[in-house]
């Protein structure tokens, strides 16, 4: 009896992805659009990132007892894998991109997660915290830019804050309870991705045509590369940046 | 002698600016700016005309607040410590003391309340001696300096249910919202400014500030009624690290915890007498936070 439940579950499931993944590939392909993709290194030795001192707040020295925090400015995987880079197309002139998963900026264990968020031009984001101590979120944009500043604070088991950005901009954003917690925002116009932890990235949803794709690393600066991309198919843009 | 003195505040201000170059500057032309001369105040029943402010303003406000509005007066830079803050750069058009929620513009009624009522621990003085014109108007000069107003309409103002009757209950009750929100981090625990996060806060413009402390007498910037002490931690003071709590304090909650905010000032007042009968001591920074009631 349990067997066939769950059996009846796997195959729904199974139907279920199998739905989603012809959707989207459905949407992709109506509009022949492709994609950028490629990979971000660094060609150097990996920056120190300092450890940090979280004796502020004995809840975060707990959250890392066996797992200590470092600086996230520079994050180097295996063979010079750079993460948290954000590459957009930055001669875009397309419409705003769909609204597609949900962005979620999580304060974990004291620390930002994801550590940069990279957002298109008034698409939603949510900060959300997972932690049993209370923490302010307070990104600080330049007013002039059509961006305001704003200061929330965050107590254990807070509902999510919803946001959106009106302008394209860097913001930092950091905690003043906890001045090691510093985060970026990224807001571009357009399609957008964040390199993981192998330095690899995809600029979904990108129609044919001939565009300028900009890395930005949040030391290390920006490098620019330009790439076609044809109906459907794939362009491709490597990265390298030197250590500073 | 007046030379050294200078050029140390121009060391000084060019090394904060180069420790914080996300902070955000002025950067609007007197151009830009006159276009926005029409601006209007409405306080009341009075209407405010920022062209009419202009003598007024080079009278009583340029030297600290500067003829462009950037806070940049040749009277400036004389003020930069934890406690005394740089005038504010209005063409950026972020205020501190508000009604309405974080990240919107003040009302205008709100920037008069301010100007009326100038900044304890602070060199903005007040300026209740000015006729109610004239400070209509001075607002509306000070909303000229930033765009903001030309694209945005001020936020919707915080309501404020009637003030309950102070009890010994809801002072306990306040002590619980301040542990559980952790106003102590900054604030600290009998709210002398000393909090574990004290000693670090900037504010936007990456300049040191530091928390109000409620034991040294002082009266609030934006404001000393219970109402205004209402206000203060529902809104926010944009531009600094204080944070607004509207989402996260409801209305019942936010009255105890400022009959409880009484209990740590100089001042005499009725809370002082009842937690003196209740014998509370001050939350322990220690206690593992208490969970959240009822969030919805
Ligand atoms: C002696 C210097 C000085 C003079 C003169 C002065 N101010 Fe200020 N003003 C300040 C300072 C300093 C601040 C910021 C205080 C702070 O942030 O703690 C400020 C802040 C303000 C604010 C911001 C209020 C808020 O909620 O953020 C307004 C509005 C303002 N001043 C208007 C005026 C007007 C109008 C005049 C002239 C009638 C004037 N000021 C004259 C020093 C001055
Ligand atoms: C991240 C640090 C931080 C936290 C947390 C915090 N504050 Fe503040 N608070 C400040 C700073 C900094 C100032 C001073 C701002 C200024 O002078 O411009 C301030 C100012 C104030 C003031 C005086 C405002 C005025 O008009 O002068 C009150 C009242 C206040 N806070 C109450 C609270 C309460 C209540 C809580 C908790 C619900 C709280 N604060 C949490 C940093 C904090």
């Amino acid at each position: 009896m349990r067997n066939r439940y769950n059996f009846a579950v796997a195959l729904s499931t199974v139907v279920l992805l199998g739905c989603g993944a012809l959707l989207l590939s459905q949407n992709v392909s109506a509009a022949g659009e492709g994609k950028i993709a490629g990979t971000v290194k660094l060609d150097g030795t990996a920056p120190h990132m300092r450890g940090i001192d979280m004796s502020k707040d004995p809840y975060c020295v707990k959250a890392h007892a066996t797992d200590p925090a470092h600086m996230e400015n520079v994050v180097v995987g295996s063979g010079g894998a750079l993460e948290n880079v954000v590459l957009y197309i930055s001669d875009w002139s397309g419409p705003a991109q769909p609204e597609t998963a949900e962005l979620v900026f999580d304060q974990k264990n004291c620390m930002y997660t994801p550590h940069v968020l990279a957002m298109d031009v008034n698409q939603k984001f949510k900060v959300v915290t997972s932690d049993q101590t209370t923490h302010n979120i307070h990104p600080n944009p330049n007013p002039m830019t059509g961006n305001i500043p704003w200061n929330q604070s965050q107590p254990p088991g807070a509902a999510p804050v919803e946001k959106s950005w009106k302008a394209v901009e860097v913001i930092p954003v950091q905690c003043n309870i906890h001045p090691w917690m510093h985060g970026w925002f990224v807001v571009v116009k357009g399609p957008y991705a964040t390199t993981d932890a192998s330095g690899n990235y995809t600029i979904n949803n990108v129609p044919p045509g001939s565009y300028t794709v900009t890395a930005w690393q949040e030391d290390l600066g920006t490098q620019a590369q330009k790439v076609t991309v044809a109906a459907g198919g794939a362009g491709s843009a490597n990265f390298t940046f030197k250590p500073k | 002698m007046r030379t050294t003195l200078q050029n140390w505040t121009l060391l000084f201000g060019s090394a904060v600016l180069l420790a914080f170059p996300a902070a955000a500057s002025a950067q609007l032309s007197t151009y830009d700016i006159e276009t926005r001369i029409g601006a209007e105040s409405h306080v009341g029943n009075v209407t405010g005309h920022a062209k009419d402010a202009a003598l007024p303003y080079r009278r009583y406000c340029v030297g600290c607040h500067g003829p462009l509005g950037d806070g940049n007066g040749e009277n400036a830079d004389w003020f930069l410590t934890p406690m005394y803050q740089k005038p504010r750069d209005f063409q950026l058009g972020v205020f501190k003391c508000r009604s309405t929620p974080t990240g919107t513009l003040p009302t205008d009624q709100d920037l008069f309340d301010a100007i009326t009522r100038g900044f304890d621990r602070s060199n903005m003085p007040q300026w209740n001696t000015l006729s109610k014109q004239e400070r209509a108007d001075l607002v509306a000069w000070v909303k000229h300096y930033s765009p903001r107003w030309a694209n945005e309409k001020p936020g919707a103002p915080i309501q404020i249910p009637p003030e309950p009757e102070v009890t010994a209950e809801r002072i306990k009750a306040g002590r619980d919202v301040f542990a559980r929100v952790q106003c102590w981090k900054c604030h600290g625990v009998q709210g002398m400014a000393n909090g574990p996060s004290a000693s670090t806060l900037t504010d936007d413009l990456g300049r040191p500030i530091a928390p109000f402390n409620f034991t040294e007498g002082s009266r609030p910037k934006c404001g000393d009624t219970d109402q205004d002490i209402y206000r203060i931690f529902m809104t926010g003071l944009d531009g600094t690290p204080m944070p607004s709590f509207a989402d996260n304090i409801k209305p019942d909650e936010a009255w105890d915890l400022v009959f409880y905010l009484r209990t740590f000032m100089r001042q005499h007042s009725k809370e002082k007498d009842l937690a003196k009968g209740l014998g509370l001591k001050p939350v322990d920074p220690n206690a593992p936070a208490p969970a959240a009631s009822g969030q919805q």
